[in-house]
């Protein structure tokens, strides 16, 4: 698994950070995303993938 | 036999992350996403924000590339009208007359712009709900010196007048209520972005409006000012309608079976009948931890509840259509409650307000003003003695999520209150 994030379109929600606090991060002064890990392991993968699926700005891309 | 087929309606956010579950959760029939824009699904939010702004350029807002899309095999059908639903057959009617039997259908058509009955036919009034709106506001101010007036102070009148102020342009932004988005976020938060529209040379006028007045004939008619309920005249070559919403519900009206009174009305489960979910900004679902109706009009909803419908139908399909070879096999596929969190956020300025939980029909809130300067401010909602809500604006997003935890559940008002200060030390 490979993720790559357009981050310029993140607007802070940080539902990514709820749903797998491994990979990713909030910057802390305006919340954009943070991405720790952009090869996770195997048992991060579900959240990764429910993570993309439910940003609300289209930012998290994932490449199997 | 005829395929298995489900049916997804409004290709939007809602619909589309249904679609994308759909798939993920073991759909392999047919599915068809139905989506009455001609463009592919794109994100709303920036319409008020980046794109009336000019940073960023349409495509910018495709929520999936074209390779995504293409990966979930979908029989698409954009510019194209459901105009009726049989929910006894569950038979899609579209408007070119076709009939598509459906397995599971799931509604996700959204809300639609309110508009004034004066302002039909009138050039330079507008409404901000699709591209097409926004790209058609965007071209009425450009270039500079245009004397907009915003009608309707609400997130989304606030958000449109802090851009085309930033834009240059002169903005009048009346409402009938007395503060900024006071109805959603209550006086004190009102106070503060009313301080700030002030400072950055809005202005800002509580007023009902009762019609324009226009230069020309015919399908000239240029809209040339706004016309308040005393009589009063503000001049303005553009006026911006941004006075709510009305479920896109019109189509759903034939069947008896549905109840579609504000929004279409569904279970915990946000079904709506057997075989029929919805999500988005047009359902109204029951809230099982806060006990009653909600239909929540934010992004972050839509995505969220698309996902729920559409494990939820899969589960009810399950049941009704065991080891069909359209419903690969998942583990873990059952029906559950729609208990989410509701979260929404909007940006004026450089300001940026959060909120989480449920802020409307309290009876009570309390604000913390932090920094009166910077607009920095926390404030906590509630009913019946429980915390509801807690809103933050002018706090770094990142310190915002940690109060999220606070009212992910009702709890006691004391509680609450308690937790916000120390979070705050
Ligand atoms: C300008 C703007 C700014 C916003 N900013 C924010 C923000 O900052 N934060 C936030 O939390 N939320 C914001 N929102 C709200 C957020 O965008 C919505 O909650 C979200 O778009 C809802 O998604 P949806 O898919 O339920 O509905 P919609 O996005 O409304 O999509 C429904 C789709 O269904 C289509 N449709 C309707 N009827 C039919 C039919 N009969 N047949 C076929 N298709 C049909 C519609 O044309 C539309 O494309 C904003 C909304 C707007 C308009
Ligand atoms: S969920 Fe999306 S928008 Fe929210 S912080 Fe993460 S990447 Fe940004």
């Amino acid at each position: 698994m490979n993720i790559t994030l357009d981050a310029d379109k993140c607007c802070a929600a940080g539902q990514c950070v709820l749903i797998a606090p491994e990979v990713f991060d909030q910057r802390d002064e305006d919340g954009i995303v943070v991405l720790l890990d952009a090869a996770p392991p195997a048992d991060q993968h579900d959240a990764v993938r429910e993570a993309a699926a439910i940003c609300p700005a289209a930012v998290i891309k994932v490449d199997e | 036999m005829s395929p298995r087929r489900i049916a997804v309606v409004g290709a939007s956010a809602a619909g589309l992350a249904a679609a994308e579950a759909l798939r993920r959760f073991g759909w392999t029939g047919t599915l068809t996403l139905v989506g009455d824009e001609p463009h592919p699904p794109y994100d709303r939010p920036p319409l008020s924000k980046q794109l009336l702004q000019g940073a960023w350029q349409p495509d910018k807002l495709h929520l999936r590339a074209a390779e995504q899309l293409d990966a979930l095999g979908l029989d698409l059908r954009l510019g194209t009208r459901a105009t009726g639903l049989d929910t006894a057959t569950r038979t899609l009617t579209l408007d070119g007359g076709e009939r598509l039997a459906c397995d599971g259908v799931i509604v996700a058509t959204g809300v639609a712009a309110r508009t004034l009955p004066a302002a039909a036919g009138l050039d330079g009034v507008h409404t901000l709900r699709t591209l097409d709106d926004a790209l058609a506001l965007k071209e009425r101010l450009s270039g500079t010196g245009h004397r907009l007036v915003v009608v309707g102070n609400g997130v989304l009148g606030c958000e449109a007048a802090a851009v085309a102020r930033e834009l240059g342009h002169e903005v009048t932004l009346v409402g009938r209520e007395a503060l900024p988005m006071a109805r959603t976020v209550g006086t004190e938060i009102g106070e503060l972005l009313a301080a700030e529209h002030r400072e950055r040379g809005v202005q800002l006028r509580t007023a009902a409006v009762d019609g324009f007045e226009a230069d020309g004939d015919g399908p000239a008619r240029h809209v040339s000012a706004v016309r308040l309920a005393d009589g009063t005249r503000l001049p303005a070559d553009t006026v911006l309608v941004a006075i709510g919403s009305e479920p896109a519900v019109g189509w759903l009206h034939g069947d008896p079976a549905l109840d579609t009174t504000d929004g279409l009305r569904c279970d915990a489960y946000c079904a709506a009948a057997p075989g029929v979910y919805a999500a988005g900004d047009v359902a109204r679902w029951q809230h099982p931890v806060h006990g009653r109706h909600l239909r929540v009009e934010h992004r972050m909803n839509a995505t969220e509840q698309g996902m729920a419908a559409a494990r939820n139908l899969l589960a009810e399909l399950e049941e009704t259509l065991p080891g069909d070879e359209a419903l690969a096999p998942a583990a873990g596929r059952e029906r559950r409650p729609f208990t989410p969190v509701p979260y929404f956020w909007s940006d004026q300025y450089g300001l940026k307000l959060q909120a989480y939980g449920v802020l409307s029909g309290a009876d009570r809130s309390e604000t913390t003003v932090l920094d009166p300067d910077a607009r920095k401010a926390v404030a906590l909602y509630g009913s019946d003695g429980q915390a509801t809500g807690v809103l933050a604006i002018g706090v770094p997003p990142r310190q915002v999520r940690g109060l999220r935890a606070l009212i992910a559940t009702p709890v006691p008002w004391e509680e609450a209150r308690e937790g916000l200060h120390n979070a705050r030390a």
